[in-house]
């Protein structure tokens, strides 16, 4: 009942606070919007040259927002693609395929070949049960052969970069507005105030993740909802668990945001943990390559709770991986949490003992 | 020999860091009675009754609230607390910060609005109850932490400063009605003031001092003890001795 209390009350007040709602509800898509234009300046649709398509799958591929010009044989495709400016080169043969991508803006070519790549499957997946029931399901890979004619498949720097972007504001916007949210009431001295009430801590705990927890719920879907529909990012594997994932990582950074709020004394020391617990997770995220990392570096990517949520949303946004092939990192992210919450429960006593 | 006692305060030592703020005080405090905890700032007033209220507990010795030690969830249902500076929601309404509190008591909902009305009508709230407190002056500020204290109508009351900021008029209706809870309620009270004339409406006094209570008794008793016609000159003639 006071828990119920305690939501009301921190939905009340943001409900109130037009600026906290603005920065958690629009300041996000703001950003997004303008990474997405100064990353992927060209909206135009990418241009794939098909040699021996069936007309359903020219169909499809134009239905993916492809556009695609018809060739017969041709016999040198590297040639073909710079001559008549394409994206890509897509030559079917059977039920093996050959796409060939310009790959001079990697982010062009890599959408380019995901969005083919998914076309592609399912197009023999249907042709295989019609014609022979036979279920097992071929790996996209065995299907379709990639080459370049710029670069080779290692050239990602932007390719996996939004869906990174999506977790990362889930991330930083929760972390910011929950942590300013429990400081405020430490600064006001509405928290000693509380615990001369018969609340129990744990109860100031739940209220705040779940309050903060409904309004991080809302954000993340509106801005998975934008980045993928309106922003058109990629999205390969299923939508729900993109939304699962950035659900995990908005849990993470309100947790650690009320917990951190408790080592600051106002609003601008919140500020200050941002290039100290915000700015170097976007090194480990996967935006740079960890790999290339000196060693005693990369261990620090283990205690960076970004770095298995922007592995999880590249699994399932660009490889389409389903729930299980993720589950690992969003076990962890969920045990970075649970870390988190019981240190606040400690993290409270210095306001009552009980 | 407890059970008028409503509240015993044992040997109590608290200490910042270094900074002794509480030296071994005794004190109890009987039921149906209102104290004042009379002194100057930081002689230690605020740290004791936050101690009372068990927001802190002491460094030595011990406080029991209805024979309960503190710190005690369970007590806290029977304490209304009024901060020295008041903790209230900005950008609620008066109304939403009663309603707030009084859900974080045990109280049916009749009950809850029952109380809600009183509490803001002691004060005179009721014209504002539904103005952001962020409009609210000093004054009504503070008379709202007061109806906060009042709303779950606790056994014991904890003031600290309560009439800081408040006109006189209001004042002295604050007091008339604490009296009238002290008579027709048993209301145990604790109120802590660096005001004299406020301290000649309470039962006992205890005088608080660079953490020590360096006199303590009902007015008249004190008066008589020191020889003196008010509790100021008693003020100063127990200070001097300590020293
Ligand atoms: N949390 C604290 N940390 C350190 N010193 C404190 C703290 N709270 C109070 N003090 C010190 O204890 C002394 C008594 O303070 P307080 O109880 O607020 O006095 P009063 O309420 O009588 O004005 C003051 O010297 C104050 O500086
Ligand atoms: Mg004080």
């Amino acid at each position: 009942m006071r828990t119920v209390a305690l939501i009301k009350r921190i939905l009340l007040q943001i409900l109130r606070d037009k600026r906290t709602l603005a920065l958690l509800f629009v300041a996000p898509l703001l950003v997004l919007t303008l990474m997405n234009l100064v990353f992927n300046g060209n909206t135009v649709d990418p241009v794939l040259g098909v040699a021996n398509g069936n007309q359903q799958l020219l169909e499809k591929l134009k239905g993916a927002d492809i556009e695609v010009k018809e060739y017969n044989k041709v016999s040198n495709v590297n040639e073909t693609i710079l001559d008549k400016n394409l994206d890509g080169f897509l030559q079917v043969d059977g039920n093996k395929a050959t796409i060939t991508l310009l790959n001079n803006d990697p982010s062009i070519a890599k959408s380019l070949e995901m969005k083919v790549k998914q076309t592609y499957s399912k197009e023999i997946q249907l042709k295989l049960m019609g014609a022979n029931a036979i279920r097992s399901e071929l790996p996209s890979q065995d299907l379709m052969k990639t080459n370049y004619v710029y670069g080779s498949s290692d050239t990602e720097l932007f390719d996996t970069f939004s869906p990174i972007l999506v977790g990362f504001f889930v991330f930083f916007f929760v972390f910011l507005i929950s942590g300013i949210g429990l400081l405020n009431e430490r600064t006001t001295g509405t928290l000693e105030r509380l615990l001369a009430t018969p609340i129990k801590r744990g109860e100031i705990v739940t209220g705040y993740l779940v309050g903060y927890g409904i309004l991080a719920v809302i954000q993340t879907i509106i801005i998975v909802l934008f980045a993928i529909n309106v922003l058109d990012m990629v999205l390969v594997g299923s939508i729900w668990n993109v939304i699962l994932i950035n659900i995990i990582v908005a849990l993470v950074a309100l947790s650690l945001g009320i917990l951190l709020s408790s080592f600051a004394s106002s609003e601008f020391q919140m500020i200050q943990f941002i290039p100290i617990i915000v700015v170097p997770q976007i090194f480990f995220s996967g935006i740079f390559s960890i790999e290339g990392m000196a060693e005693w570096l990369q261990v620090f990517a283990n205690f960076m709770p970004l770095y298995y949520a922007a592995d999880a949303l590249k699994g399932v946004m660009y490889e389409g991986l389903n729930l299980t092939d993720i589950s690992s990192n969003l076990y962890i992210l969920l045990a970075f949490s649970a870390v988190f919450i019981v240190l606040n429960l400690f993290a409270l006593k210095k306001y009552r003992k009980l | 020999m407890s059970e008028t006692n409503t509240i015993q305060i044992q040997e109590v030592t608290k200490s910042f860091g270094k900074k002794v703020v509480l030296k071994d005080i005794n004190f109890d405090i009987k039921e149906g009675c209102i104290y004042g905890f009379i002194g100057p700032s930081g002689a230690g007033k605020t740290t004791l009754v936050k101690m009372i209220v068990g927001m802190d507990i002491p460094d030595k010795g011990f406080i029991y609230l209805l024979g309960k030690k503190m710190p005690n969830l369970n007590i806290l249902q029977q304490i209304g607390y009024m901060a020295q500076s008041d903790a209230l929601y900005m950008a609620l309404t008066g109304k939403e910060n009663l309603m707030f509190f009084a859900s974080l008591f045990k109280l049916d909902k009749t009950e809850k609005q029952k109380r809600i009305a009183y509490a803001a009508d002691l004060v005179n709230l009721t014209a504002d109850l539904n103005k952001r407190v962020s409009a609210y002056s000093g004054g009504m500020k503070r008379r709202l932490s007061l109806a906060i204290a009042l709303i779950q109508n606790p056994k014991v009351l904890i003031l600290d400063e309560p009439t800081v900021g408040i006109d006189p008029e209001l004042r002295l209706s604050i007091w008339t009605e604490l009296l009238r809870l002290k008579n027709e309620e048993e209301k145990t009270i604790i109120v802590t003031t660096h005001v004299m004339d406020e301290a000649e409406k309470c039962d006992y006094i205890a005088m608080v001092r660079d953490g020590s209570f360096i006199a303590t008794g009902t007015p008249r008793q004190l008066k008589d003890q020191y020889e003196v016609n008010s509790l100021e000159e008693v003020f100063l003639d127990a200070g001097r001795k300590v020293q």
